[in-house]
């Protein structure tokens, strides 16, 4: 595992640590070695393929299910351990395709949970407020939407203001405009100090907002860092996007013979061109001698989606 | 143990069971079914209208036999693993409460709605015979009620812990339907099977403990046992000890009915 996460992120105390995580289903290794530490207040990303072992590793951080070796630690406290209920009143915890009760209502449902979390019901119509549910409370669950039931999913894991929060694929069913509002409900939990790991497959969505995050494949972690970070060490090459009139398109090639650049390509009304990270500032300096002939520059860093399966395959 | 976790999920399972009119469902079943024997029981005989409390109990203890372990299985054998198969079951872990407490608290819920459906429907007959019993043939009748509850919640108890047991709930339902096969009609079949073949020989002497290895046995032998015609008409008397033939000691071996397979189950969930 290598962490190059950058020194600013090193704010918060470790909350959720993971070391030598493993899980062992006979000759099957769902974990196979897991270290992490997860930082107060921080946003963490927990990507992967399906079967990477993100969902075992989050049973495993719950106490759901005992780890084969390895030790985690919940806000100090040992998972599992004698202190499960103090731990479990510290969290919220949302599943993957999250499965509530048909024949409660909304409110209902944030009632029974509050009561099994030893939380006060009185602050739950705010909660179904927060995740835009407060017109359907009265509502039976089996007339929701599977975007409606994520959110009172959602709701339900923000029961007893937790400050550690498992979020297993939150934006699943949600539309466009449910998955901003939900990321602009962690921004303000983040805000509050609120711890949050999060796993997602829609790698474009979480790649602007977690603070850090790993990458696991085959029961391992393979790389954890910033987004930029990972995209450093992977050294995964940069585009320029080079708007120029395409009479110009030759003086652009021209310009750039020398450099270490990979493709050179006329597109659509511009040039797109391919080069090594460290090659970023020459390639600049060199399209700067083109004298306003460049119309506008872009540059593209490669996706997490490059870098993840730079690191899982 | 927090008995609150215990009491937030035995509430949602009895509350369940009443909102979708499960408890009145059952409870109307068991008041059509008393009223029924009590008045046309005799029917084949050629007589109608209400005869004497014992051979109206032992006509009931029939039917019951057959129709609340059903009921109890089949109200309880998803218990666990249903909330398995919906998916449910993991965020209701991740809450602060055991497993135990989780079953216990499944287990109570249900045994709760059990228990009120057989009351309320037995309990509304016996208000109709009531002005023609006295207060023994109350007494008894009220007995009849309580050994039905124990013979519920047993088998309930069985059904919770094949639910822990079971991968999915088709494999549940087919155990839980073999169980019922198993101990009401097929156990009494060997055990007599046994005694034939043998000639009496081997078994005899065994034959009322091998009986309290089945719940729906114990249920019977309370309710006979307490009615002395009955008794003789049964012709138990001479292979039943007096020593076991007391209520409470049956009423002690219905109640280790209970708490075995829960506890067995407890184990098992926590595994």
């Amino acid at each position: 595992m290598a962490d190059t996460s950058p020194a600013q992120n090193d704010a918060g105390a470790p909350v959720i640590v993971a070391r030598g995580v493993r899980k062992h289903y006979g000759p099957i290794h769902a974990v196979d070695g897991v270290d992490l530490e997860i930082r107060s207040g921080e946003l963490f990303g927990l990507i992967g393929h399906n079967g990477a072992g993100k969902s075992t590793m989050f049973k495993m951080m719950l106490g759901l299910i005992p780890q084969t070796a390895g030790e985690i630690r919940i806000d100090g406290a040992p998972v599992p351990g004698s202190d499960f209920r103090t731990v479990r009143r510290k969290v919220g915890y949302l599943p993957e395709n999250v499965v509530l009760y048909d024949n409660l209502t909304g409110i209902e449902t944030l009632d029974f949970f509050a009561k099994l979390k030893g939380v006060p019901s009185t602050q739950n119509g705010a909660l179904l407020e927060r995740v835009g549910l407060s017109h359907a409370g009265r509502r039976r669950v089996r007339e929701y939407s599977k975007g409606m039931r994520q959110r009172l999913g959602f709701a339900q894991a923000l029961l007893g203001k937790p400050r550690i929060l498992f979020l297993d694929e939150p934006t699943t069913g949600l539309d466009p405009e449910a998955i901003r509002g939900f990321y602009a409900i962690l921004r303000q939990l983040k805000s509050e100090g609120v711890t949050m790991v999060i796993t997602s497959h829609i790698l474009a969505e979480i790649q602007e907002r977690v603070d850090r995050l790993s990458i696991m494949a085959a029961g391992k972690v393979q790389a954890t860092g910033t987004v930029q970070a990972l995209r450093e060490q992977m050294d995964l090459p940069l585009w320029f996007d080079v708007r120029v009139a395409p009479e110009d398109f030759e003086s652009v090639r021209n310009a750039l013979g020398g450099l270490p650049v990979g493709a050179i390509e006329a597109r659509d009304g511009h040039v797109a061109v391919q080069c090594a990270r460290d090659a970023k500032m020459a390639v600049i300096a060199a399209l700067a001698t083109l004298n306003g002939k460049v119309r506008d520059l872009t540059v593209r860093e490669p996706s997490l989606e490059d870098v993840f399966f730079g690191f899982s395959d | 143990m927090e008995f609150s976790q215990v009491a937030t999920i035995a509430g949602k399972e009895f509350w369940d069971r009443i909102r979708n009119r499960w408890v009145l469902a059952v409870a109307l079943v068991f008041t059509v079914f008393a009223l029924s024997i009590a008045y046309f029981g005799s029917a084949q005989q050629g007589a109608v209208g209400f005869r004497s409390i014992e051979v109206t109990i032992a006509s009931l203890v029939s039917l019951v036999i057959y129709l609340i372990p059903l009921i109890a299985l089949v109200l309880g054998f998803d218990a666990i693993v249903g909330e398995r198969e919906r998916g449910s079951l993991d965020l209701l872990l991740s809450m602060p409460i055991t497993r135990f407490e989780l079953i216990l608290g499944k287990y109570l819920g249900l045994a709760g709605a059990l228990t009120f459906s057989t009351v309320a429907g037995f309990g509304l007959v016996g208000v109709v015979l009531s002005a023609q019993l006295d207060l023994n043939a109350l007494f008894h009748y009220v007995g009849f009620m309580a050994s039905s509850v124990l013979l519920g919640c047993a088998f309930l108890s069985l059904a919770v812990m094949l639910s822990v047991f079971a991968g999915d709930r088709t494999r549940a339902s087919g155990a839980a339907i073999a169980m019922w096969f198993f101990f009401v009609l097929i156990f009494d079949l060997l055990v007599l099977g046994v005694l034939v073949v043998t000639a009496g020989q081997w078994g005899g002497e065994a034959l009322p403990y091998v009986l309290l290895l089945n719940p729906a046995d114990v249920f019977r032998i309370l309710n006979i046992f307490t009615l002395e015609d009955v008794r003789t008409l049964y012709g138990l008397s001479t292979v039943f000890p007096p020593a076991l033939a007391q209520p409470w000691l049956l009423g002690l071996v219905m109640l280790a009915w209970i708490a075995i397979p829960l506890a067995i189950a407890t184990w098992r969930f926590r595994r």
